[in-house]
């Protein structure tokens, strides 16, 4: 069943049973047109945009090292929480996060209902709370239009 | 059992014993030491001054050894009497003490020039722990210090004492300081550094009195001159301790007289030391008080024949900062030819006497890197004409390791101790060291003057099979161990799985450094028997081919030694126009690329290629690239296609440290750049070169010969054994070419193809076991190890985009 939470305009949706996703492994789904990396990290799972801010490499397919994925094509290491890169700037860019849950087996993420503008649904990376997103703009002028056409 | 006294608890007498404990145990041994300590290592006594090491440090044998030893030692007995007629000694706590033998070891004492006032406190010398402590007790910052002489130990206690904080002035007698080991200008150039680090030198002034009621206040001059002090060292030299020699009656000199058995006039009285005067010469450095005491050793145990024939006067000065080594007859005499360098603006000068064309002495001030190589000339007394031109400036050899490659067994390393190469590589071997520190303990190879350090660690880089652990940095910043010392350890606590060893021993989560590292190790020590962890290998590895910048993989298909046939190539055209691949590429390694393929279609595609992986996407054996070789080729005089066919058959399926490229060619044209490969071989007319460690990639290297070997068997099976030799020494992500140039081929030759046969069997027999566990990793398409490894994950529901 799709539950609406009501705050925002997101939903939680079932993925898969959590079995099929190893331990410390990431695997690739499709939501709603998001591309998302979900990842077991044995006590839980994390959910984040599968795509590297850095030349949008499949982050599922990374090596995980505690709550970090190791970008396959260029190491670039992305925090699972927080969606953050790894760097020594105070401008990091960083990819979209999603909460996620177990009910009954099940792993369900928290989408973005469709209908809203992205940027009012997306969730920010609780880091990135006080920043606007404009990054997004700024450094991926033609990464996002796609995303759009998509949504 | 014979009862043998040593008279002298000091660096001679002791090692002499040492040198006697290693023949059959015939004495009953006691040792008479008139200082308190335990036996020390006196050449240190300025390291101790100097606050670098502390008086514990520079023991050489403590109490258990003597124990051990059954030895008999009485510190604090000074002995006072020798009756050679009824063989007793009396020590001066009236004890008489009977012997069989005896071994003056009494060393020698400070030369206490004639100055007025000597006796006045304040005044030190400076030749035990003892003098050291009081001097330590006395040096305070600011407090003035007059060190009167300007040799070795003058200068090593002037630096001591300013490093102490003292405001130093070192009085020299004579006009060049360290006069009896350099010449005028090494001694201008010596004087310039020792003033550069602090302490003034003061050159020609005679010291007539110390100054100061009852208390040092300062030294006067014969020229008048005074100059104020808080206290004075006197450090003017050493006299060898005879008394006892003469109450003895035997033949003395300046020394007790010893022949080349170094025995005394007295047929039961030896003497080894300082105190002794061997052809007219006293000694007072170490390296020739060791051999002494080896020679004494064979002739007093009744194995009289080893003779000493006197030793070349070499002399170092331990100041850090100066260095200054001096060896031989310096004196440009006529007959001697100077060969010089000197650069002041540096610091640096060099001098060579030559006579006939051997070098009969040598000056280093301020770069004494050479010194090993003058040493050896000296000793050795090659003809150097060849050399004529570039004696001050050999050509560099070609890498360090050779230089000690190139040393005989019997060469000394070890000055100090008296320790061969060969005594050192034996003690490494039998005993299993690894470490500077073991090596010291069991062989006291450069716990003397320390300049042999550099010799010691090239030798335990060369022969002992973890050395390079010390040196070499941690894996990553998950652990604080090397991977040479993680390999042991995943040995030895048989530890089977990545997370294992991440737990137990690193930071518990890893990174993408060392976990494919560890993945490797736990393949290749377990020979395939370890716990497969996935999670912890790069994703190429996890799906068997190769991720591109698109996210998408690429499928390279085995096609050993780069021979196919119609069919196959019929298959693979079919797949790629069945999954639209969007590249078909021969590749560098004769083999076909089929790029752009989606993951979900892997399992797909190798099922109707019908060919087993290539391996073209991980650390491990990539391909056999071959040439025609003699089966068609009108020049080629070995079957390259079947050698390499059967090379790759054998080797296939297994990880190495990093990607293993190979080649074999039919004949010396090299058509497929075997010289170039990991592992090449060449065939020629009737035999086969094996070749390792060759690059065409970041870097260029030719291969280096590992054998020449008659069949094609012989040569796989060499191949093999660097193979295996490569993957279990060769650190993650080495490539042979870094790996064959950091160990050098002759290591490399010498644990492999010439190791001893339960080696070579050892290295078959894993290889044999990790062979047997291999499969081919496409297999994984009809059973995956896991439900999604090759697929997406389609959600359970699906919400509007």
């Amino acid at each position: 069943m799709n539950e609406r939470n009501g705050t925002g305009g997101k939903q939680w949706v079932r993925i898969t049973e959590c079995a099929n996703i190893p331990v410390r492994e990431g695997r690739a789904t499709t939501v709603g047109g998001h591309s998302i990396a979900v990842f077991n990290l044995g006590q839980r799972f994390a959910a984040i945009e599968n795509r590297c801010p850095h030349r949008g490499g499949p982050l599922a397919e990374g090596i995980v090292c505690g709550a970090t994925v190791v970008c396959p094509l260029h190491a670039w290491k992305i925090d699972l929480e927080t969606g953050v890169a790894a760097s020594a700037s105070p401008d990091a860019p960083c990819v979209q996060t999603y909460r996620t849950r177990i009910e009954g087996g099940i792993l369900e993420i928290e989408i973005p209902v469709a209908g809203a503008p992205p940027a009012d649904t997306r969730e920010t990376p609780r880091a990135h709370r006080d920043r606007p997103i404009r990054w997004v703009q700024r450094k991926f002028p033609t990464a996002r239009p796609e995303m759009r056409e998509q949504r | 059992m014979e009862r043998l006294i040593v008279i002298g608890n000091g660096m001679a007498g002791v090692a002499c014993v040492e040198q006697i404990l290693k023949y059959s145990p015939r004495f009953e041994i006691s040792i008479f030491g008139e200082e308190t300590e335990l036996n020390y290592n006196r050449i240190l006594l300025s390291s101790v001054l100097a606050g670098e090491k502390t008086a514990d440090e520079i023991i050489l044998n403590d109490a258990g050894w003597y124990e051990r030893n059954r030895i008999d030692l009485r510190l604090g007995v000074r002995i006072v009497d020798v009756d050679s007629a009824n063989r007793t000694v009396t020590g001066d706590d009236g004890s008489v003490t009977s012997f069989d033998k005896l071994i003056l070891a009494t060393g020698s004492s400070p030369l206490i020039p004639p100055i007025e006032g000597i006796g006045k406190a304040g005044v030190y010398v400076f030749r035990n722990l003892e003098d050291t402590r009081a001097l330590l007790d006395r040096a305070r910052a600011g407090a003035r210090a007059v060190v009167i002489g300007g040799g070795l130990l003058g200068l090593e206690a002037a630096r001591g004492l300013q490093v102490q904080g003292c405001d130093v002035t070192v009085v020299h007698l004579m006009e060049t300081l360290m006069e009896r080991q350099l010449d005028a200008t090494g001694g201008a150039f010596l004087k310039s550094k020792i003033e550069s680090l602090g302490p003034r030198v003061l050159l020609g002034r005679n010291t007539r009195a110390i100054l100061g009621a009852e208390h040092a206040e300062g030294v006067e001059f014969h020229d008048g001159t005074r100059l104020e002090a808080d206290f004075v060292v006197i450090a003017a030299g050493i006299r060898p301790n005879v008394e006892l020699g003469r109450r003895a009656g035997l033949l003395m000199r300046r020394g007790i007289v010893v022949n080349d058995y170094l025995e005394t006039s007295h047929p039961e009285i030896f003497a080894v030391g300082e105190c002794v005067e061997h052809n007219g010469v006293c000694y007072g450095l170490v390296a020739p008080l060791l051999e002494q005491g080896k020679v004494l050793a064979a002739t007093i145990t009744g194995n009289r024949g080893p003779k000493y024939q006197g030793s070349v006067p070499a002399a170092k000065l331990k100041i850090m900062g100066v260095d200054v080594f001096s060896a031989g007859d310096f004196s440009e005499a006529p007959g001697n030819d100077a060969v010089r360098f000197e650069d002041g603006a540096i610091g640096v000068y060099k001098k060579l006497i030559l006579r006939d064309n051997r070098l009969a002495g040598v000056i280093l001030v301020g770069d004494t890197a050479d010194s090993h190589r003058y040493m050896d000339w000296l000793t050795s007394k090659n003809d150097l004409t060849a050399l004529r031109r570039k004696l001050l400036f050999p050509d560099p050899a070609e890498d360090t390791e050779l230089d000690v490659a190139q040393m005989p067994d019997a060469k000394v390393v070890c000055g100090c101790h008296g320790v061969s190469k060969g005594t050192i590589i034996q003690a490494i071997l039998e005993r299993g060291l690894s470490t500077l520190s073991q090596l010291k303990e069991c062989t006291r190879a450069s716990t003397g003057c320390g300049s042999c350090t550099e010799l010691c660690q090239q030798l335990l880089q060369a022969v002992a099979p973890a050395a390079q652990s010390e040196a070499k940095r941690a894996l990553c910043k998950c652990f604080s161990l090397s991977e040479a010392q993680l390999r042991e350890i995943v040995r030895t606590e048989r530890l089977r799985t990545v997370q294992d060893v991440l737990d137990i021993y690193g930071n518990g989560s890893g990174c993408e450094i060392c976990k494919p590292a560890l993945s490797y190790m736990l393949d290749m020590v377990w020979c395939g028997g370890h716990d497969e962890d996935r999670s912890a290998r790069f994703i190429n590895d996890r799906v068997h081919a190769n991720i591109q910048k698109d996210g998408s993989f690429s499928v390279v298909p085995r096609i050993r030694g780069g021979v196919t046939s119609p069919d196959e190539l019929r298959r693979i055209a079919d797949v790629a126009e069945k999954y639209k691949v969007r590249m078909v590429k021969i590749t560098g390694s004769q083999r076909i690329d089929l790029l752009g393929v989606q993951k979900g279609d892997l399992p797909k595609i190798w099922a109707e290629l019908g060919m087993p992986s290539g391996q073209a996407y991980t650390k491990g054996v990539r391909m056999v690239k071959t040439c025609v070789g003699s089966e068609f080729c009108r020049f080629g005089v070995q079957d390259s296609t079947s050698t390499g066919i059967e090379l790759e058959r054998r080797l296939e399926n297994l990880f190495t440290p990093h990607k293993l490229k190979m080649g074999v060619v039919g004949c010396p044209r090299n058509c497929a750049e075997a010289t170039v490969k990991d592992i090449g071989l060449i065939g020629q007319e009737g035999s086969w070169q094996v070749v390792v460690g060759g690059a065409a990639g970041k870097k260029v290297r030719k291969a280096d010969l590992l054998v020449t070997v008659e069949t094609a068997e012989e040569a796989l099976q060499a191949a093999a054994l660097f193979f295996q030799y490569y993957r279990e020494n060769a650190d993650y992500l080495e490539r042979t070419y870094d790996f064959v140039e950091r160990l050098g081929i002759a290591r490399v030759r010498r644990e492999t193809v010439y190791a001893p046969m339960a080696v070579q069997q050892g290295l078959r027999e894993r290889l044999r076991k990790s062979k047997a566990r291999s499969r081919d990793a496409w297999l994984e398409g009809d059973e995956p190890r896991h439900a999604t490894q090759f697929v997406q994950i389609e959600p359970l529901e699906n919400v509007l985009a």
